[in-house]
């Protein structure tokens, strides 16, 4: 029985170390829903900093027009109506097949405080091994699923200012229409925190980037 | 053991192949890579020019018509918008046009005739004491600009949809256009029209409107964003041909509903 077993693995192995080889590490369709989210959520930031300067939720911040999308706020509002679309329906698509193959359950989960905290010193003591992309690190996957998260907070509040009288749940949900511009603006802020330390990682580890586009 | 042995000899060949096939086509792809990077990089410098080019922005006007019919789907009209007290009131109201507050209109009451014309079966013209002795209503709903602020106001005047049935205005038409004496000009489409909180205002706060908040009427819509709202208005007429607006034919979107 032992020797059976011995002489499976020794004919298996190769075989397994095959398989990982010609499945990519990101799915074709996550790669494309990854870069047409990363395509319309920036959209939805940039049109939204100039709708945002029209009247500014805090006095002390405004945005510098030249960082802005639209040229002006009817232009920009068009980009941030046309972009919530792609935003919207993209990431439907993402969430159903993320969560109808399993990879969302896979990938996410088990994450726990103390994992996060340990990665999290790992990473800035520069000891987090990156050798496997397949598997993400705990800080990894705190962050994915923060954006997650607030992605769809920022569907539901930019939903409850756009049609305050249309979604009253909604509007009463995020506590009026005047707090929903708050709640926005302040997920917007959590949005552009994760897109620098995003691509500041994709940076640090460049073959990241390459998986993303190629798969492997 | 012998035939389960071949299969992966040959596998292990294809992947050798592949790694070597893949490093031999690494040079073309990775500069292929860089230049896509670079492309990417140069549009977003040239941020502006997008929004400036002609087919971008026939796009985006399509895509705002489709957010007309997207937000006509959306609107239900027997939802109304939430009515607050007086205590939360917005004092001052603030004033805002598309041009500066020393520039608002001075109407004359005594000689001001609003014109009812189109699909109507009466075709009119109406005085001011006319109009005031219409039933009367009451709102405290919020303004909301589309700039993002809002504030609550207290306007009184009488429903315009009962006004509509009054004017024997065909009520199957898709527009309710309006002409302003500071030459405003916009239209809203007819399920708006006929919403129980579309108010055809002749007050604000009590008070006679005044000439800041569009003496001597505005239409009052706490359902749709402020720009929709005309003031001042001399002529209303009932249409199947869509009107446009000052705001809406230089790039905001026609529904503007909230």
């Amino acid at each position: 029985m032992v020797i059976d077993m011995d002489t499976m693995k020794a004919t298996l192995t190769p075989a397994r170390e095959a398989a990982p080889r010609n499945t990519p590490i990101h799915p074709i369709w996550l790669r494309i829903t990854h870069w047409l989210n990363a395509i319309a959520a920036l959209v939805m930031m940039f049109s939204g900093w100039r709708i945002y300067d029209a009247s500014p939720v805090f006095h002390q911040i405004v945005i510098p027009p030249s960082i802005t999308l639209g040229g002006w706020l009817g232009g920009a509002l068009q980009w941030h109506f046309a972009a919530m679309w792609l935003l919207v329906f993209n990431g439907i698509v993402y969430l159903a097949l993320n969560i109808a193959s399993g990879r969302f359950v896979a990938k996410f989960f088990p994450v726990s405080p103390r994992a996060v905290l340990r990665d999290l010193i790992a990473a800035l003591s520069g000891k987090l091994s990156h050798t496997d992309l397949r598997q993400y690190n705990a800080v990894q996957k705190l962050a994915y699923l923060v954006v997650i998260v607030d992605l769809i907070v920022l569907v539901l509040s930019g939903l409850a200012i756009w049609k305050s009288v249309q979604f009253p749940l909604l509007r009463e949900l995020m506590g009026g229409y005047d707090n929903a511009r708050i709640v926005h603006f302040c997920a917007m802020a959590v949005m552009a925190a994760f897109v620098v330390v995003h691509v500041a990682m994709v940076a640090l580890v460049p073959r990241s980037l390459l998986t993303m586009l190629r798969g492997r | 053991m012998k035939p389960n042995d071949k299969p992966i000899m040959k596998l292990d060949r294809a992947a050798i192949l592949a790694d070597a096939r893949r490093e031999l086509d690494m040079p073309s792809r990775r500069l292929f890579g860089k230049r896509l990077l670079t492309l990417g990089g140069l549009s977003l410098l040239t941020g502006c020019s997008i929004t400036d080019d002609k087919s971008v922005n026939a796009f985006l006007t399509a895509v705002s018509r489709l957010n007309d019919r997207a937000q006509a789907f959306l609107f239900d009209p027997h939802q109304l918008a939430p009515t607050y007290t007086e205590a939360q009131l917005t004092r001052p109201f603030p004033f805002n046009a598309f041009y500066g507050i020393d520039d608002v209109p001075e109407v004359n009451g005594s000689d001001y005739r609003l014109k009812v014309s189109g699909l109507v079966t009466g075709q009119r013209v109406w005085t001011l004491p006319e109009l005031y002795a219409l039933p009367h209503a009451e709102q405290i709903t919020r303004h909301i600009c589309v700039e993002g602020w809002s504030a609550i106001g207290r306007w009184g005047g009488t429903p315009f949809s009962e006004f509509l049935r009054r004017v024997g205005a065909d009520t199957s038409a898709k527009y309710v256009g309006f002409r302003c004496a500071d030459d405003y000009y916009e239209s809203i489409d007819m399920p708006t029209a006929l919403h129980p909180q579309t108010l055809l205002t002749f007050e604000y706060d009590g008070q006679r409107l005044p000439a800041k908040y569009g003496y001597p009427m505005k239409l009052r819509m706490p359902t749709k964003l402020g720009y929709k709202n005309p003031k001042h208005i001399v002529e209303m007429f009932v249409t199947n041909t869509y009107p446009g607006g000052y705001w809406v034919d230089q790039g905001y979107n026609w529904f503007g509903g909230s």
